[in-house]
């Protein structure tokens, strides 16, 4: 039987991928919901809003009574205050907010390094008492971070961690690596293993197999991952409280709220400061939002 | 040179053995096939002697040398996955030219053999598509041509047939023969479809959990079947087997019928067998003396031949007749046995008894 291939391809019935049928929302919502979603996105945004008119009100409409909503002088100076020290030389805010960038970057670059890896191995090899060990590493995420910071805060005392920024990564480290192993086994899982089968064949490596081809498709994952370990990172505050003192290594969190008590606290100042923290991780969100959502709704990674 | 050659490979998987002592040799230039039902083994062979599965046991040799111990990349065999497993970033062109990015090729080099590739299997069209932009039949071409764009040791081939349409399948069936026969490499091929390997191999495999049935050629394999199961599994319709014993100079059967005993049956009198009869060695149309009588069960129509289902006693046998034949269910007739082409197993092993005689 002699059929030439041209004939084969033409005719062979393609299989097409029909992207599939997605329901994004709809028009059609019932006035109820649209209502609901209403007074929700007011209880939520509200103090958001709030924050960000302290943050450019002079000092006597932060005070005024009753509450003016719009009918004050727009000032920036409250943002001035957060980067520039009353000398005119660095605040120490504007510090802190350097310190929480290094801490946050340096932490979830360490904790992404080490998990991707470690995901990697979990999932395609077969290790000794796979379970157990990943349970054990889900584990250490069990107990609320105030439950160990007095052992860690004795075990730092020991190593001279205290007061030090690498401190603070290696304990944001600590707790982001099983973090990243859980989310990015998941994501090693929906690759098939075959690309790397196909590439050893090819005559790579395991690992150049791994770097080549399977890294490049867990892009999505790795971004959704990062983020949520560097939120994590940015906003952690008990560990920071105790483990920093200085104002030369303390990170945003503690620094905000200690801007708190005293005699008078200058909430302008802290309205300020908290939208300057806030910002970074919303705009490096919104960045890398398409990634994010490809990677929380798991299982949607295109193979 | 292009001999694979596996020794006694055991592997298993938690308390499931894949592979229970698999022994292959296959000669150079051959188009070896792996044969067996789902879950035997025959992936698992496959990636073994690709370096991709982790031996509990056995051995593994390439033109004679140890490579057991040898990472895939230097075992220098090339595979065809059996869902392609192409690289999805990566356009058509980058994923014939790996295996040679891989070996450092010049890009010169790469530009000649991926053009020369995609010419042969006519796939040029196709160079700057991505996977996912093309159709079945395709992929899999796109995956030979990854495979095909070395001359590796041996090219291995882990069904790659089985997820196209049956009239596609057809076509690649000669396809991949013409291939093996231009290139005269060695293909170690897997299916489970006996139609594949009866029509491309030079040799085939027979597995059965994890254990090698029977190696031969198609011809032997189904002519002259090594046991009972190998009888069942190749062929179709599948062999009709019956229960009986030899007594004298007849063959008696649990259900009371009498044939002669062929010259070469040479089992002692009251040994349980069975008697392995093919739907091709059996007739309702003709007459001879070797014959049984049984009752009209159920005809299978398929176009260039008809099935018919005969009930001798509690078994069903399927006899082969022309499109033509009729009749209605209940209906006695004779079924004339060609005794020269039976099949004698011991019911106990299962294993054959016709080769000793014949």
């Amino acid at each position: 039987m002699a059929v030439s291939v041209d004939e084969a391809v033409s005719t062979g019935p393609a299989r097409d991928n029909p992207p599939p049928a997605r329901r994004l929302g709809g028009r059609g919502r019932s006035a109820l919901e649209v209502a609901l979603l209403t007074v929700l996105a007011v209880v939520m945004l509200f103090p958001v809003l709030w924050m960000i008119e302290t943050s450019i009100k002079e000092n006597r409409d932060v005070y005024a009574i009753p509450a003016k909503f719009f009918d004050f002088t727009v000032t920036l100076e409250h943002y001035r205050d957060v980067f520039v020290a009353p000398d005119g030389g660095r605040s120490a805010l504007s510090v802190s907010f350097l310190n929480s960038v290094v801490v946050a970057g340096v932490s979830t670059v360490l904790a992404t390094v080490l998990g991707v890896p470690a995901a990697w191995a979990y999932s395609r090899f077969a290790v000794k008492a796979k379970k157990d060990q990943l349970f054990f590493i889900l584990s250490t995420r069990f107990m609320p971070p105030v439950v160990v910071v007095i052992p860690i805060f004795l075990m730092y005392r020991q190593v001279g961690l205290i007061d030090n920024k690498l401190g603070l990564i290696l304990i944001y480290a600590a707790f982001n690596v099983p973090f990243t192993i859980w989310m990015m086994k998941g994501f090693v899982d929906e690759v098939p293993a075959e690309y790397e089968d196909a590439a050893m064949l090819d005559g790579y490596t395991r690992l150049q197999a791994f770097w080549k081809f399977t890294l490049p498709l867990l892009v999505p994952g790795i971004a959704a991952t990062a983020v949520f370990a560097l939120i994590f990172s940015w906003n952690e505050f008990v560990f920071a409280t105790f483990l920093t003192s200085s104002d030369s290594v303390r990170t945003a969190p503690p620094a905000i709220a200690g801007l708190i008590g005293g005699t008078t606290t200058d909430w302008g100042l802290v309205a300020a400061a908290s939208v300057v923290f806030a910002l970074p991780v919303l705009v490096f969100a919104y960045l890398v939002r398409r990634h994010l959502i490809a990677g929380v709704t798991l299982g949607a990674v295109r193979r | 040179m292009g001999t694979v050659a596996a020794h006694g490979l055991r592997k298993s998987f938690g308390k499931v053995q894949a592979l229970d002592g698999v022994t292959l040799d296959v000669p150079d230039g051959s188009f070896f096939v792996v044969l067996g039902p789902s879950g035997a083994g025959k992936t698992t062979t496959l990636r073994a002697i690709a370096g991709l599965e982790k031996l509990d046991a056995g051995s593994v040799r390439l033109d004679g040398r140890d490579a057991t111990a040898d990472a895939p990349a230097a075992r220098d065999l090339a595979m065809v996955f059996q869902n392609y497993a192409l690289y999805p970033r990566h356009t058509v062109y980058e994923n014939i030219a790996s295996p040679l990015r891989a070996r450092r090729c010049s890009a010169s080099e790469i530009a000649t053999a991926v053009e020369q590739m995609s010419s042969l299997l006519h796939i040029e069209r196709l160079l700057q598509r991505r996977p996912a932009q093309l159709s079945g039949g395709e992929m899999q071409r796109v995956a030979l041509a990854r495979a095909l764009v070395r001359r590796p040791r041996a090219f291995l081939m882990d069904e790659p047939l089985t997820n196209l349409d049956l009239k596609l399948r057809v076509e690649m069936r000669t396809e991949l023969t013409r291939i093996h026969r231009s290139l005269g490499a060695t293909f170690v091929y897997v299916t489970n479809d006996q139609v594949e390997a009866l029509s491309m191999a030079n040799q085939v495999a027979i597995l059965k959990e994890g254990t090698v049935q029977q190696v031969g050629t198609p011809t032997e394999v189904y002519e002259r079947p090594a046991n009972k199961w190998v009888a069942g599994f190749v062929g179709s319709p599948p062999i009709s087997l019956l229960a009986c014993h030899a007594e004298g100079d007849r063959l008696v059967g649990a259900d009371g019928w009498t044939l002669p005993r062929p010259r070469w049956a040479t089992a002692e009198d009251g040994r349980a067998l069975l008697l392995g009869l093919r739907a091709e060695d059996l007739s309702v149309e003709q007459r001879g003396d070797a014959s049984l009588s049984g009752e009209l069960y159920g005809l299978e129509p398929l176009g260039d031949r008809t099935v018919v289902d005969v009930r001798v006693g509690r078994e069903i046998l399927k006899v082969k007749a022309r499109p033509t034949v009729t009749g209605t269910p209940g209906e006695r007739l004779r079924v004339t046995v060609d005794l020269d082409r039976a099949h004698l197993f011991d019911a106990d092993t299962g294993l054959s008894l016709s080769e000793v005689g014949r």
